[in-house]
This record gives structure tokens, C-alpha cells and sequence, in this order.
């Protein structure tokens, strides 16, 4: 257990800060310039997961397990979101036969 | 102990490489195969973290069951045939300034705020089984319950939307 003290001591909060946002900040990207609507799932994907990785650090920088039992609810949440939006992609698949999010613009107007 | 300043180092550049490259492929199956890369690197995180539970968690759920419902899509799919048109060149850069300009914005935020890192050293072992599992089922216990609704409701929908004759 000491080893995991030192190992807080040597990496500072800071560091997980710059690199969540960083991983954050390329998820935005990616929903803002693919147009492949499965890359875009993924592209939330990562947003989550750079939410997760932050609320885990800072549950375990403070010493509070509920920040890891809200992670594994989000984990939870994330699963059925993505077994929901894959079911719904195959069916916009099957009935328009693309997945550009630049012809699925029926809701646009 | 360097050595995990390193392995922090080391497991970020793998996570935003990989990150990078689900964006930059052209093929959805090898951005699937990137964003696999980085969730195996945040699992290495958690591990970093002393968060046993949630590692273990991560590469079940992530790399188990959504990387393989991904890759099913992308083979119900068949996007080779399709080929992806690119954006114009203005929404591209538009949305890569904004994506930065939202970075800065949430790294200026997080420091403007000063937090006092407070680790009591008689007790860190909040990643465990054990300690998680006790605030889980006596504190959190209703919305574990709900969880596994939502799940039903969940699978219920993804059956359903899944049928060939709905529409």
C-alpha cells in the first residue's frame, strides 16, 4: 500500500487533469468532423471513458470510494446506450442504407 | 519509484495516440481497433490508480462486450462498399479550433480551482473489492437495483429495434 502513497505523491493531480481533457477534447473532434455515425459512437465513447478515468482519480487522490461506484454506474449506463444506439444504427442502415450523418438530415428543418 | 511516473507517461501516449488514430483512419474497423489500444491504456490507468476493481470492470465491459458489439456492427454494415466522404475543409478546422479551444477552456477551469490532495495513508484501499462492494450494496443500493432495469429495458429495445418487420 505504501507503494500506491508514493506513487500519489510523484504523479500530481494535475497531470490526470491535462490528459482527460486532452482525451475530452478529442472526442469533441472526433463528433465534430466524422461523418461516419459509428465513429462518432466511438468518438462518445472516449468522452466517457475520459470522464471516468478523472472522477477514478480524483475518488482515489481523496480517499472517497463513491467516486468509483459512480464510475461503474456510468459504465453501466454507457453499456445500454450502446447496445440502444448500435440496434438503432443497423435499423437506419436497413431502411436508408447509409449511415452519413449528412444524409440523415430529415430532423434538421 | 520513477517507474510509475514513466508508466503514466507512457500509457498516455498510448491512450492519445490511440485516440488520434480512430479519428484519422479511414476504415471504422481499424478505429475500432485503435479505440480498443486506448481503452486497454485507461485500464492500465486504473491499475496506476490502485483501482483494481474498476481495471477489471473496464476491460469486461469495454473491451469484452462494446468493442465486440462495434465490431459486429461494422461487419452488419459493410462499410468498405460505402466508402466516407470527407467535410469540407472549414468545418474541419472550425471543429478542430473548437475541440482545442475547449481543452484550454477545461484546463483552465480545473486550475483556477485550488485543490488540496488529501490521501490518508492508513487507508487507501478504496479500489478493492471489498470496500467498494460495501459502499456499493449498503449506500448505493437502490440505484444498483435500477441498473439492472435499465439493462432489461436495455435489451428489451435493443430486441426490439433489432426485428425486421417494426416499420
Amino acid at each position: 500500500m505504501s507503494d500506491t502513497i508514493q506513487n500519489m505523491q510523484i504523479i500530481p493531480l494535475e497531470y490526470y487533469i491535462f490528459f482527460c481533457s486532452a482525451l475530452f477534447a478529442i472526442g469533441v473532434v472526433g463528433v465534430l468532423v466524422k461523418r461516419n455515425a459509428l465513429v462518432i459512437f466511438m468518438s462518445i465513447e472516449l468522452m466517457l471513458n475520459s470522464a471516468n478515468l478523472l472522477l477514478a482519480a480524483f475518488s482515489a487522490y481523496r480517499n472517497d470510494p463513491a467516486g468509483q461506484i459512480f464510475v461503474f454506474f456510468i459504465m453501466v449506463v454507457a453499456a445500454a446506450e450502446v447496445a440502444i444506439g448500435l440496434a438503432l444504427l443497423v435499423m437506419i442502415y436497413r431502411s436508408t442504407h447509409t449511415i452519413d450523418i449528412n444524409v440523415l438530415n430529415k430532423l434538421k428543418w | 519509484m520513477m517507474f510509475s511516473k514513466y508508466l503514466f507517461f507512457i500509457l498516455s501516449f498510448i491512450a492519445i495516440y490511440a485516440a488520434l488514430k480512430v479519428l484519422i483512419s479511414k476504415s471504422p474497423m481499424h478505429s475500432v481497433l485503435y479505440l480498443t489500444l486506448a481503452f486497454f491504456a485507461i485500464a492500465g490507468h486504473y491499475i496506476l490508480l490502485n483501482a483494481q476493481f474498476l481495471a477489471v470492470v473496464h476491460i469486461i465491459v469495454y473491451a469484452g462486450a462494446i468493442m465486440v458489439l462495434f465490431i459486429y456492427t461494422v461487419m452488419l454494415l459493410n462499410l468498405n462498399i460505402q466508402g466516407e466522404f470527407p467535410k469540407t475543409k472549414l468545418v474541419n478546422i472550425a471543429s478542430i479550433i473548437a475541440g482545442g479551444l475547449l481543452m484550454l477552456t477545461l484546463i483552465a477551469v480545473f486550475k483556477s480551482y485550488d485543490m488540496e490532495v488529501l490521501t490518508n495513508p492508513n487507508y487507501n484501499q478504496i479500489g478493492l473489492v471489498k470496500t467498494l462492494g460495501k459502499v456499493l450494496f449498503k449506500d448505493y443500493f437502490l440505484p444498483f437495483e435500477l441498473s439492472s432495469v435499465l439493462f432489461l429495458a436495455a435489451m428489451v429495445g435493443a430486441v426490439m429495434l433489432g426485428k425486421k418487420d417494426i416499420y
